[in-house]
This record gives structure tokens, sequence and C-alpha cells, in this order.
């Protein structure tokens, strides 16, 4: 219905710019002046007054109507649903939103007094929603004919249309812009609201701190295991000895090729493997996730078993022979492999703005090409190759889906690549794709290790943007 | 003196003469050798890069490909009035008397505890009986005649004819025992099991049965997601990027702008995900697991990219265009709208429709507003429940039975197939359109 509404409006719109742009022809023509504006400006101050404050009241409808409702339905709770526990108060209100949305309820039945309160919640539910409905309907209607009728009355060869226009164009375009400002509040207020009702439950001195990661929490408080660990100290790690081995694997191969595409490559090279570097780039994290779990981690399983079995007897065999497929090598080559053409392409931008002066002075003074490269080129790219190293971890800290697939879930303090470990990522997935009440802190730990990832890679990615962009003022 | 100064000179340069050669020939060499190694080095790292890439893709293919072809069994089926209660057509075990004319067919006699029918019905799908179901609601008039069904056969078995289910195989450790081989290579030779090109994939829903598990719920949620994306993204995108870059003035403000949508751009995606579910689900009661909180979602995290796309397209419009249409009476808007962002059309199209398929590959954030449920349906719309492409692959991958395996690859064949549609038509519009001033 309200799309049908939002459909009319539009029409509507149209027809406003229609009826607009002809009378400021007719009026000109009449008065036999030529009008301040073009009459297509004045066709469309009329549609934007017809279109705009209708477009939001369905908005706000739209957005906001259902809380609202709520607010409302919830704000008197009666009696026999006040004696239930919290828990099933919440779904009894759930099941009547359902109930009058059409969705689907849950299965609990209610008698008694309880269905009687079900009864009157759902009718007061539904009058409360039309009420709201069609208030807002209405009030489309009513502003967008007081808008078209506003803006018509106001059509005059004097009016100065087009500056009107151009002013909701650029309050248009600021809207743009600020929806960016909004979506970074919004991130940082959600995880900060999240995460302060997480640390009423533990504190951020045992989360930052604990060396004990078990977040299963008992369903009730007599169970064993109900208190649940909220040490976050082995997902760091894990994140960390990670992010190192994709690392080892991204910064030389990435910086190498950069080098030597940017250095060496002929043209043709160069347009072979570029787009070959491209498609790397843009191939989904799930597939390398799938990559890493099906094809890397058996064969790297496979390889260790193997070495393990030429030293029989030893510890060390010994170990090497129970290696697991999710250990935190496979993951980290995978997501060294995927850091490749990201690292490779910064390099390759940085490299290229160090000004051939400097390798024209070198050559010239008789050094070769490599010695030109290590000697001159590196150093002056120093600070820009660094910045794109940090990017690159930031990237790799806060990937997820291969370590989703590939790594484990043991949270395990160790620095041995063959071990399994978790990392931040996995445990914010793990914790928020499992079938639970969404207050318990369990489901709110996550958004605590969501905060700290946000505030992690945000620290390295303004440092790193920071050092690239004084390393540019200096070639600029 | 000077005489022999000289010439003591000369002999001391023509002592030091053929060592200094030989030191710096020496030393030439292994600059050399330096300057070999350190090429060497670099072809080595760009090989590893493009050995890597044809690994990825040769896997991928190589355990994908297979999924494309699948085994059908077209068999007649007599719907049996002794067996059906016309009244209660749900009631009949179909199942267990396709099974048993197809034995009778295939000359296999049942014992009499019914295990041999048992494991002769694992073979057979139960899409059969659905089928038989089926044909009969539609017209209950067919009660009693025989009709030809056709349906995708036991995903087991559909193993076994590739060849990936061998007898060489310990019996206990695959799922189709030596009885049941023989029993399919009979039904091989009589023509009843047929192969051909699996366009189930493509028009069924996902599904626990591994052989009757298809793409289209995820192709279909994938497309609405994509279109809730495109009209969100691209014209809140331009929008900011034409403010920045053509109106704005340059204050603190607009310099804070500039910072944040570069740091968005570097946010991790699964953040996204937990602002979703923070604010669109639990805040705004938005639909959990729908394309329209994903599209919501991905259209957040897209706009940096297009964001900084557009801008620098409009930085290569040159200034000239502006002057020129300023010069001749047009407004700054007028001049920006009509002149300067139909020649950055091109550029802004380009970088638009990369992020996009970016934002097509996107799992993370999807997983944290709660699509990875099981959806079996068509999403009816923007709001109902949704499977992914990628989400898809990511439940297939973690599906137990080892039909998954392949059409997890399949699947990804087919994302790849996209994107790779997708950063093609963009490479196109840029050859095609792109202006150098």
């Amino acid at each position: 219905m309200t799309g049908y509404l939002f459909l009319a409006l539009i029409v509507f719109s149209v027809a406003s710019f229609m009826f607009g742009r002809s009378l400021a022809r007719r009026k000109a023509a009449s008065q036999g002046v030529r009008g301040h504006s073009l009459p297509a400006f004045s066709g469309w101050f009329v549609a934007i007054w017809s279109f705009i404050p209708a477009a939001l009241i369905l908005f706000v409808l739209v957005v906001f109507g259902g809380r609202v409702e709520n607010a409302i339905v919830q704000s008197d709770v009666p009696a026999a649903v006040q004696q239930l526990p919290e828990l099933n108060q919440g779904l009894f209100f759930q099941d009547v939103r359902a109930t009058v949305n059409g969705g689907m309820a849950s299965t609990t039945v209610y008698d008694g007094e309880l269905k009687a309160a079900f009864d009157h919640k759902v009718a007061q539910a539904k009058s409360v929603d039309n009420t709201i409905t069609l208030g807002a309907y209405a009030l489309t209607f009513i502003l967008a004919l007081a808008g078209a009728a506003f803006a018509y009355s106001r059509v005059s060869p004097q009016f100065r249309a087009r500056n009107s226009v151009e002013r909701w164009v650029s309050a248009f375009l600021v809207a743009c812009s600020v929806v960016a400002i909004l979506t970074t509040l919004g991130i940082i207020l959600s995880l900060l609201w999240e995460s302060l009702r997480f640390f009423q439950s533990v504190s951020p001195l045992d989360f930052l701190f604990g060396t004990h990661w078990s977040p299963q929490i008992a369903m009730r408080a007599d169970q064993v295991g109900s208190s649940g660990g909220f040490g976050a100290v082995p997902l760091f790690v894990g994140t960390f000895l990670i992010m190192i081995i994709a690392m080892c694997v991204a910064a030389p191969v990435g910086l190498y090729s950069a080098i030597y595409l940017s250095e060496y490559a002929s043209p043709f090279m160069r347009a072979w493997i570029k787009p070959v570097l491209e498609i790397l780039a843009g191939v989904p994290t799930v597939v390398y996730g799938f990559f890493a779990a099906l094809v890397v981690g058996p064969s790297f399983r496979e390889f260790f078993n193997w070495l393990g079995a030429f030293m029989p007897g030893t510890p060390m065999g010994e170990y090497l022979m129970n290696v697991q497929n999710q250990m935190a090598l496979v993951a980290g080559v995978v997501m060294g492999i995927m850091l490749i053409p990201f690292v490779s392409s910064l390099s390759d931008d940085i490299i290229n703005s160090v000004p051939q002066s400097l390798r024209d002075g070198s050559l010239a003074m008789g050094a070769t090409r490599s010695e030109t490269i290590k000697k001159v080129v590196l150093p002056a790219a120093l600070p820009g190759i660094s910045g794109a190293m940090l990017l690159a971890v930031s990237r790799a800290v806060g990937e997820t889906m291969i370590v989703t697939m590939a790594a484990g879930l043991q949270a395990k303090t160790t620095l041995n690549p063959l071990d399994t470990v978790t990392t931040v990522t996995v445990q914010i997935v793990t914790l928020l794709t499992g079938d639970q009440e969404f207050d318990s802190p369990k489901t709110l730990a996550a958004f605590g290790l969501g905060l700290t990832l946000f505030a992690v890679t945000l620290a390295l990615n303004l440092i790193a943007q920071r050092i690239v962009q004084k390393y540019q003022e200096q070639y600029d | 003196m000077t005489d022999s100064a000289q010439s003591s000179l000369a002999e001391t340069r023509a002592a030091a003469q053929p060592d200094l050669k030989t030191r710096v020939a020496k030393r030439l060499k292994s600059r050399h050798a330096a300057e070999l190694r350190f090429r060497a080095y670099g072809i080595l790292a760009v090989s590893i890069a493009v050995l890597f890439l044809g690994i990825l893709l040769e896997r991928i293919i190589h355990q994908g490909y297979t999924a494309f072809v699948t085994h059908s069994i077209t068999t007649e089926v007599y719907l049996d009035p002794n067996r059906i209660d016309p009244t209660d057509i749900m009631g009949a075990n179909y199942d267990q008397m396709i099974t048993e004319q197809v034995m009778a067919k295939m000359g296999v006699n049942d014992d009499e505890y019914g295990t041999t029918s048992g494991e002769y019905k694992e073979i057979l799908s139960p899409d059969l009986g659905f089928k038989a179901l089926e044909a009969l609601r539609d017209n209950p008039k067919l009660l009693g005649q025989k009709i030809s069904l056709t349906s995708p056969i036991a995903a087991n078995a559909d193993l076994y004819y590739k060849g990936e289910i061998t007898r060489d195989i310990v019996e206990a450790d695959r799922n189709v025992s030596d009885q049941q081989m023989v029993w399919m290579d009979a039904l091989k030779t009589k023509g009843l099991v047929t192969s051909h090109f699996n366009t189930y994939l493509f028009t069924n829903t996902d599904s626990t049965q591994p052989e009757l598990a298809g793409l289209l719920g995820a192709i279909m949620g994938s497309a609405m997601m994509l279109l809730v994306t495109a009209v969100l993204a691209i014209p809140i995108g331009v929008g900011a990027a034409l403010f920045l870059e053509e109106f704005a003035p340059k204050n603190r403000w607009t310099a804070l702008i500039e910072v944040n949508i570069n740091n968005l751009a570097a946010v991790p995606s699964i953040v996204y995900g937990l602002l979703g579910l923070a604010v669109f689900i639990n805040w705004l009661g938005m639909p959990r697991s729908s394309p329209l909180v994903g599209g919501v979602v991905l259209s957040l995290m897209a706009l940096p990219t297009v964001i900084i796309a557009t801008r620098s397209s409009l930085r290569a419009v040159p200034p000239s265009i502006r002057e020129a249409a300023l010069g001749i009476g047009a407004s700054k808007t007028q001049a920006v709208f009509h002149h300067v962002l139909p020649l950055a059309m091109p550029g802004i199209m380009t970088g638009t429709i990369i992020s996009l398929a970016h934002a097509l590959g996107e799992t993370a954030p999807l997983l944290m507003i709660g699509m990875i449920s099981f959806v079996p349906g068509l999403p009816e719309s923007v709001t109902s429940a949704a499977s992914v492409l990628p989400v898809q692959i990511f439940i297939w991958e973690n599906a137990s039975e080892r039909a998954f395996h392949e059409r997890t690859a399949a699947a990804i064949i087919v994302l790849l197939v996209f994107m790779i549609i997708m950063n093609l038509a963009a490479i196109l519009l840029r050859r095609r359109f792109e202006r150098r001033w």
C-alpha cells in the first residue's frame, strides 16, 4: 500500500512539473516578458514542493512507524503478562506483532487471562497500526497538495525559480555527503552502545587482558560453567599470528612484483600481468575461504604428516603426524595470497610516484638498475610503502571469511603456526550466527570484539593515510 | 727528477692498472650477477602471483565442472489404485510404490523385510514420489493410469555414475554398496538413467537434498540485493562526490568528510554487518535476512568506493569545460549537471560497476544480518528472507554431504562468471567511452 502511494506521489510530482512549466510559460507570454528563470525551473520548483515533504512523511512512517506502534502497545503491560518472566514478556509482544502483521507467531499457546490479554493487545495494536498508517497517508496527501499549491502560487516571471531549485539541489548534495558522516557515527555509536552493555557484565580489563575465552554461557544459572570466560587475549594472539603469516607471504611477493612491474616489465608484460592481479583482487573472499578449507588445508596437512613420517618416535615427528587441517598456517598463507594484489597495486602507485630524475641521476652515475632501485628508489618510497603495508595489515586483521572457513574455533594462546587458533572476526561470526537471545553477554561480546577491531583498524588506517599523504606531499 | 718521477708514476700506474682492472671487472661481474638475481626475484614474485591464481581457478573448475552434468532417471509409473487411497492421496507411500515398480522392471526381488527395496530406494530420488503426488493432485483422474516421470537421481548415485565413487574404495568407506553399484549399472544399460546438462542447478532453489539443490533462489536474492544497493549507493555516492569535488568550500568540515570517507573505505566489512544488525535490525526493526537490509548495508559499504571513483573521474574533466559553460552564462549547477557530469559519466559507471561487483561477492556483513538461514523457496519481495550467492557458497561448503562439495565449486563458478561479466562490462564501457583530454 505504501509502495503504491509512493508511486502515486511520483506520478503526481511529474504532473506538477508539467503544470508548473506550462504555467510559467503562459504567465510570461501573457505579460509579454522573459521570465527570470527558464520555465523548466518553475516546473522543477513545483515538483520538488509536491514531492519532498510528502515523501519525507512516508519515509518516517516506513522507518519509525513500527517502533512507535510497539512503544504505544508496550506502554501498559497487562497484569497477567507482568507475572511472566521477562523473556516470555518479550515473546508475548513479539507474537502480538506477528499476529497483526501476518508474520509467523511462535507456537506458544495463550489461554485464560493471557488469552484475553493477548486478544486485547492484538486489537489495540491493530487500531494503533490503523491510526498511524491512515494518519500518515492523510498527512502525505495533504502535504503533497499543499506543497503543490504553495509552489504553484509563487510561479511568476519575476520569481527566481532557478535559484530556489539550485538551493534544493545543493541541499541534496550536502545531505548525500552527510550520509558518510552518519555511517561513521552509526558505526561508532552502535558499537559503543552495545559494548557498554557488554562491559556492564564483564569488566573491560578482564576482556582486554584476560587469557581465558569460552563464551558458552549456560542457559540457567545453576548449570555447570554458567560463567563464561571473556578474556580476549587468545583471540588477539590468534589474529596477530595469522596476520604475521599473511604479511610474510604478501609483503615480499607483492613488493617484488610491484618493483618488477614498474621498473623492469615491458609494456606488453604489464598489460598481461596487471589484469591477472586485478582478477586476483576481485575474487570474493568466500572463494578464498573455500580454497583454503578444501584445497590448501588438506594438502598442507598431508605434507606435514608425510614430513612427520620421516621422524618416527621423536616428539617432533609425533606432533607433525597429528597436525590438523585448520592450522594457522593455512589461513595465513591464503590470506597472504589474497593480499598480494592489494600490496602490489599500492606499492606500484608509490614506486611510480618517485620522480624519474632520481632514477636518472643514479643511472647516470653508473649504478645498475637494481642498485638504483635498492639504494635510491626504495629508500625514497619507503614511507609510502610502509603506509601500504599498514593498510594491508589492517585488511588482514579485519578479514573474515577466510579465517571463518579455514581457521579453527579453539581459543589458544600460541605462536605456533601449525596449531589451530581463532581470531576476533571468527568469534564475532560464531557469536552472532547462532540462535540466541540478543541481549545475552554472548552476543554482546561480539560488539565488544567489533569495537576493538574497529579501533585497531581505524588507528592503522589513520596512521597509514597520514604517512602516505606526507610522502606524496614531499614529491608533489 | 720530473722525468723519473713521471716514469715511476707511470710504472706504478701500469703496475696498478691490471690489478684495478681485474678488481673492477670482478666487481662488475658480481654487480651484474646481483642485478640478475634481483630481476629473478621480481620474475619469481610475479610468477608466484600468477601461479596462485592458476591453482585457485584450476582447483575450483576441477572440483566444480562435474556439477554441471547430472543424471536423471526416467520411468513409467503406474499410479496403482490399490495403493493410493483416492480420498487421501497425501497418505500413500509413493516412494515405496515407485521403487517396487522400478525393481520389478529391473528384475530385482524384494526380500520379506523390505531391506532390498530400502537399499534400492536410496539410489532413486524422493523427488519421483513428490512428482507423482503433484501430478495426481493436479489431475486426480490419473489414478490407475501410467505416467512418465523424470527426476534427478540420488546424489550418491550421481557421484557413482560420474566415477567419483569407485569400487576401489573399501565398501565401508563409501556411501554406495557393491550391490547398489550393480543395480545402477543395470539401470544405465537399460537406458532408464541418462546424463545431461544440470538444468536443476539453475531452476531449483536450495534444498537439503543435494541432487535437488539449485541456485535460483540465491541468484534472485543476489539480484534483488544488488538492485537495492545500486538504487541507494549510486545517487548518494555521485551526489556526495559532486558536492565534495565541485561545490564544497575548502574548510574544516569538508576536510573532515574527506578523511571520513577514506577511513570508511578501509573499515572491515564485518563491522558494517554489526552496524546493520544493531541499527537496521534491532533498532529500526527491519526484517532479518532480507535483501533490503543486505542491500542497505552493502550500499553503505560501497559508498566510499563509489565516491572515490566518481571524484577521480570528475577531476579528469578539464576545467576549460566548466569555464566555457560559465562563460556563456550557465549557473554553477547548470555547468556541472549539463556538462561536467555527462562527460564524467563513463568513468563513474566503470567505478560503480566494479564496486557493485565487489558488493556481489561480499559475505561477512550478510552473515551478521542473519542471512545464514536455510531458505528453501524463492524470495517474494525485498523484505522476505532470502539467500544470496556468496552466502549460499558458505552454507554449502559447511554441508557434510560429498555431493555438496562439487555444487559449492559450481556455485563459485557461477558467482565468478557473474563478476567477470560485470567487470567486462566495466572494461568495455571504459574502452568505448573513455576520453583523454
